[in-house]
């Protein structure tokens, strides 16, 4: 989830590096009952499954991360839901003093799993819906999934949780916005956030496919304006650029290793959930080392904290405070070194090759490349462990 | 953006899907809400902390002054502000 914390406010808290894990995310599994072909888990997510924490494991992370001073709490995966401890482990952190949120694609959830997760304390539920069509619904995940969602979310509503409803948005989706806004609104939902998808992992596979057009794009915001003026102060609305075409990076994570925490199936500690595609950095697990130094002074976190390391144009530029050179992992993915400025800059030497991709775009493709979908077995790297 | 004014007798109360507490890491009281959180500053507590939704905007003012006597212009103003800033940010809602 390489993003802007939009929907993360820290008023009065501090975002330089010297403080603490405010956002925890624990990642209990990449075990998923979708393909989505924007998936941002790891190619080869089949191999986590045999290295999940175990539930006592997790309590664990919990408390050393209370420690250490995390306050937000993202339940994801994989899909969550597939842990059957999930009501354990939020009922621990509700006692810990986490607010628990549950981010989940809605396969799973019935009212007997609803009510338990209630009674162990959790607090808010982040449903993904990718459109407002069962056929392209079911189509864009691989499953019969949407009637599914429709029914997590009539639940979520009917036992008063706060709902985020989340859309990734991409071309064959994009024009449907409206219409999401809609019908979210006639539920009672209080946020929805449009996710501009962004490429990695399996999403980058997919890129020339799935990147909207910059109109597609220009005519969403439109919409979304219109339905914010129309629906004022009932529901928040989250839609950000994508990067790709402002010209301008994000601030991605609010910085590396400054207030966000997340923890794989195994258990390794990250800054964001797509730092491993970056190759060369160590990274540690809550199984060798405590928390508190993994956080406060592992090499891994402390390598683009802050912002001494940023290289030029990043170093002496005035939007070095407001975006700290972008995103790594797109750095690493687009130009091959991690350290280098983010491509979505429009300073970076490399914006040739964001520009390039989004002069690519052209639609409606006449002969559409079949999307590549999450599956397993399509890449593994188990064998080189021995 | 339009602030509208809570009247002296309107009993705020906190929003619901909103945790008030105070956070020993933070040495604060913390608003804790779907995906966000807020660091209040003591004032900011100390009035939340007595939006229960019995106490209304005058006796929150009442109390503060008797609590800080010295301040009791400043309180009165600022009790207001902080609420009707609140109630427009969706932390609190008036009962």
């Amino acid at each position: 989830m390489p993003k802007e914390s939009h929907g993360l406010e820290t008023h009065g808290l501090r975002l330089d590096g010297q403080g603490k894990p405010l956002w925890l995310s624990l990642e209990l599994t990449y075990r998923c009952p979708l393909k989505c072909t924007w998936c941002n888990n790891p190619l080869d997510f089949e191999d986590y499954a045999a290295k999940e924490l175990s539930t006592e494991e997790w309590k664990q992370v919990l408390r050393d991360a209370r420690e250490i001073g995390a306050l937000q709490l993202g339940f994801t995966g994989g899909e969550p839901l597939q842990r059957a401890d999930l009501e354990e482990l939020v009922a621990c952190a509700d006692g810990l003093g986490f607010y628990t949120n549950l981010i989940t694609s809605g396969i799973g959830l019935n009212e007997e799993r609803l009510l338990a997760l209630k009674a162990a304390g959790l607090k808010q539920i982040q449903l993904s819906l990718q459109s407002t069509r069962a056929d392209m619904t079911d189509a864009l995940v691989g499953a019969r999934a949407h009637a599914h969602k429709l029914e997590a979310a009539r639940l979520i509503k009917a036992h008063g949780f706060p709902m985020v409803l989340n859309m990734p948005v991409f071309r064959h989706n994009i024009e449907l916005i409206g219409e999401m806004i809609e019908w979210a609104a006639g539920l009672g939902v209080e946020y929805i956030e449009f996710a501009n998808i962004q490429y990695y992992n399996w999403a980058l596979l997919n890129r020339d496919e799935l990147m909207p057009t910059l109109e597609q794009v220009r005519e969403a915001e439109r919409v979304v304006n219109e339905w914010r003026a129309r629906l004022g102060k009932a529901m928040t609305i989250y839609f950000v650029i994508p990067d790709y075409y402002e010209g301008r990076p994000k601030a991605c994570m609010n910085g590396w290793g400054a207030i966000h925490l997340t923890i794989a199936p195994d258990g390794v500690a990250m800054p964001c959930q797509e730092a491993r595609v970056i190759p060369g950095l160590e990274f540690e697990s809550v199984r060798d080392r405590p928390l508190g130094w993994i956080w406060h002074e592992s090499p891994l976190f402390r390598k683009y904290r802050g912002l001494d390391w940023l290289p030029e144009p990043c170093g002496s530029c005035s939007e070095k405070e407001k975006d700290f050179g972008g995103c790594r992992c797109q750095a690493f993915l687009l130009t091959g070194d991690a350290a280098n400025t983010d491509p979505a800059c429009s300073r970076s030497p490399h914006h040739h090759l964001v520009q390039q991709a989004v002069a690519g775009v052209v639609a409606p493709l006449r002969f559409r490349k079949p999307l590549i979908k999450r599956a397993a077995g399509a890449v593994s790297t188990a064998f080189m462990e021995g | 953006m339009d602030t509208a004014t809570l009247p002296a007798d309107a009993r705020p109360r906190l929003s619901p899907h909103y945790v008030f507490r105070w956070e020993e890491s933070q040495s604060a009281f913390i608003l804790l809400y779907p995906e966000g959180l807020i660091k209040l500053n003591p004032s900011a507590g100390a009035v939340l902390e007595r939006c229960d939704g019995a106490r209304t905007v005058a006796a929150i003012v009442a109390e503060l002054q008797a609590a800080f006597p010295a301040q009791a212009a400043e309180i009165a103003d600022g009790v207001r502000a902080f609420v009707d800033l609140a109630c427009d940010k969706g932390w609190l809602r008036a009962a």
